[in-house]
């Protein structure tokens, strides 16, 4: 029988279906591998205890007839959710021994569809960073390597590199994560994953430690489109305790998923062609180009002309978010609280916060703080909000004579820890193709396309209208079927 | 505009966070590095247009006035409320005195 680590979601739920195997087994061979993997760093907590009892669950509820969507399937949950009776940290100090006595509304969803939890997965602290670094409790390992026969630990990606790194070794079938400027879809173009960023008010904030509201969106990432689309299913959907979520019907994308793009039509953005960018993802782009075409879809160029404002509006615009939504980190009601000998009230906060978070979360809610004060608001928060307008006006322009844009995800493989954390703008950069679609709120995804000359993945993004995952989900349907990426990460951990 | 070292603690003064002389000096680097990268979007012509204020077009629902309508937002929830507090006292949470 074919290793039960090795199968999708897909196959998992139809195995179970089938009477292939039991939930049970399915479960404790996930768990063997979770407790195994500890130098990849990829969980804060590990639940074995509750995939062991979904699976029960799902294994009686096969036996009674009255299987659930995802019943079988054990998954991670990003550490950003809130579990009840289950430490929930963002991967910070501040909230070190939180937990929640409530569920958030995407992680229910997963749950009540039959889904077990093998733990909670890391991340970069508050989901602020884009390679883990930021994490309170270690960095995560991608189980990639360099094959130039050095050792090099790699970045996962961030933020939800925790999520990455478990799927890419086979530590889970798939995690949620979350998007705020790329977090779902750059990780998985470094570990060789999909992932996809619904539209933003497509799946509930409710019960996800906030980071910048206008922006997060919880999305699946998996091994496969079709993995994406099943955990997408069971994840959105309309809740009144979400003043943005979209009240919609969730389409049934797994059943129409299709490869045939003949009639659609595949932008291309100049803009996104960088200068002096690794030729290897060039290459990757264009070799995505003629999957496309092979598809049957017609290719057009587009302009996006204000593309190179996305970034600085963004990292005004987050942070500023950020600095409001972190205030309520006081010491007061919950998680950390530093109350120095004799201290006062305004002590107490002052302490608390130097104290609980990591220096990027300070440094965003600085910048955050200084953007919105009084005399700078306008010049900084005001005129981003206007680029991001003209931002958003650039896609809706575009797709009048586009159906899908199709880039690269991010700007190169898989970078070495350490590589860029004394340079915050370094960093940043990453992020220059996930962002722009974020800060419209369009469903974008990543799906493995390619390996560099190093031996490492590389992932194209696809960006879709606002409500049409459905289109995305098919592009990247397409480019998978014929990139055939079955690479996978050697195991050494 | 570059801030200067007495700017960086007026920023920390007012997000409530504690810094050293040490960390205010590195900050100033690090914040006049990103703030000079975002001033690139002074350039933009944003004339007659409206800063964005709903990402995807949506109503701000108002939900029916009822009590409790759902447990889980609604009241009696004293006990889990404070469950993770770090110093409740006496079903209330508890600060350090504030009034002499």
């Amino acid at each position: 029988m074919t290793e039960l680590t090795n199968l999708t979601v897909a196959q998992i739920r139809d195995g179970h279906r089938a009477g292939d195997f039991s939930a049970v087994e399915v479960a404790e061979a996930f768990n063997a591998n979770v407790a195994g993997a500890k130098a990849l760093n990829a969980f804060i907590v590990e639940t074995p205890e509750h995939a062991i009892a979904a699976a029960k669950a799902a294994d009686a509820d096969r036996a009674a007839g009255t299987l659930k969507p995802l019943s079988g399937v054990p998954i991670g949950m990003k550490d950003l959710f809130c579990t009840n009776g289950v430490q929930t940290t963002a991967a910070s100090h501040m909230l070190e021994g939180f937990v929640p006595r409530y569920e958030s509304t995407v992680s229910q969803k997963l749950w009540d569809a039959g889904c077990g939890m093998l733990g909670k997965l890391n991340l970069d602290q508050f989901a602020m960073g884009s390679s883990n670094e930021t994490s309170y409790f270690g960095n995560v390992i991608s189980p990639w390597r360099r094959k130039d026969g050095g050792n090099a630990a790699l970045a996962p990606g961030g933020s939800s590199g925790g999520s990455s790194s478990a799927i890419a070794a086979r530590l889970c079938p798939a995690a949620t994560g979350t998007d705020t400027g790329g977090s779902i879809r750059q990780p998985a173009a470094f570990t060789g994953i999909s992932g996809i960023k619904p539209t933003y008010g497509r799946c509930s904030r409710w019960g996800i430690v906030a980071f910048a509201s206008s922006l997060d969106q919880a999305g699946p990432m998996a091994r496969d489109v079709r993995d994406c689309a099943i955990m997408l299913e069971n994840m959105a959907g309309f809740d009144p305790k979400d003043a943005t979520s979209l009240d919609l019907a969730v389409p049934n994308w797994e059943a129409a998923l299709s490869s045939d793009l003949k009639g659609k039509t595949v932008g291309i953005p100049k803009e996104y062609r960088l200068e002096g960018i690794d030729p290897d993802i060039d290459a990757m782009w264009d070799a995505g180009i003629a999957m496309l075409k092979d598809a049957g879809a017609n290719v057009v160029e587009i302009s996006l002309p204000h593309t190179k404002y996305a970034l600085p509006a963004y990292y005004i615009i987050a942070p500023a978010e950020a600095s409001s939504n972190l205030a309520r980190y006081d010491g007061v009601r919950y998680g950390l609280r530093d109350l120095p000998q004799g201290a006062g009230l305004q002590d107490m906060y002052a302490a608390t916060r130097a104290d609980g978070f990591g220096p990027e979360v300070k440094r965003r809610i600085m910048i955050g703080t200084y953007v919105l004060s009084a005399g700078f608001y306008d010049a900084y928060y005001t005129q981003a909000q206007k680029v991001r307008t003209l931002i958003a006006r650039d896609f809706e322009q575009a797709f009048a004579s586009c159906d899908v844009i199709l880039a690269p995800t991010a700007p190169s493989a898989a970078f070495g820890l350490g590589e860029k954390m004394a340079d915050p703008l370094a960093m940043y950069l990453n992020d220059v193709f996930a962002v722009p679609a974020s800060l419209a709120g369009l469903p974008a995804m990543s799906v493995p396309a390619a390996l560099n000359r190093e031996g490492l993945p590389l992932g194209l993004q696809i960006i879709g209208k606002a409500f049409d995952e459905q289109g995305v989900l098919n592009a990247g349907l397409a480019i998978e079927e014929r990139a055939g990426f079955t690479a996978r990460a050697e195991k050494w951990w | 505009m570059a801030i200067d070292q007495a700017t960086v603690r007026k920023i920390a003064s007012l997000a409530r966070i504690a810094i050293s002389d040490a960390e205010a000096a590195a900050m100033e680097g690090e914040l006049n590095g990103i703030l000079g990268w975002v001033e690139q979007l002074g350039e933009v012509d944003v004339t007659g247009v409206e800063p964005m204020t709903a990402v995807i077009p949506n109503k701000l629902r108002l939900r029916d006035d009822i009590v409790d309508a759902d447990p889980l937002t609604g009241g009696n929830r004293r006990d889990d409320i404070l469950a993770n507090a770090p110093a409740p006292q006496h079903g209330f949470f508890g600060v350090p005195k504030v009034i002499e």
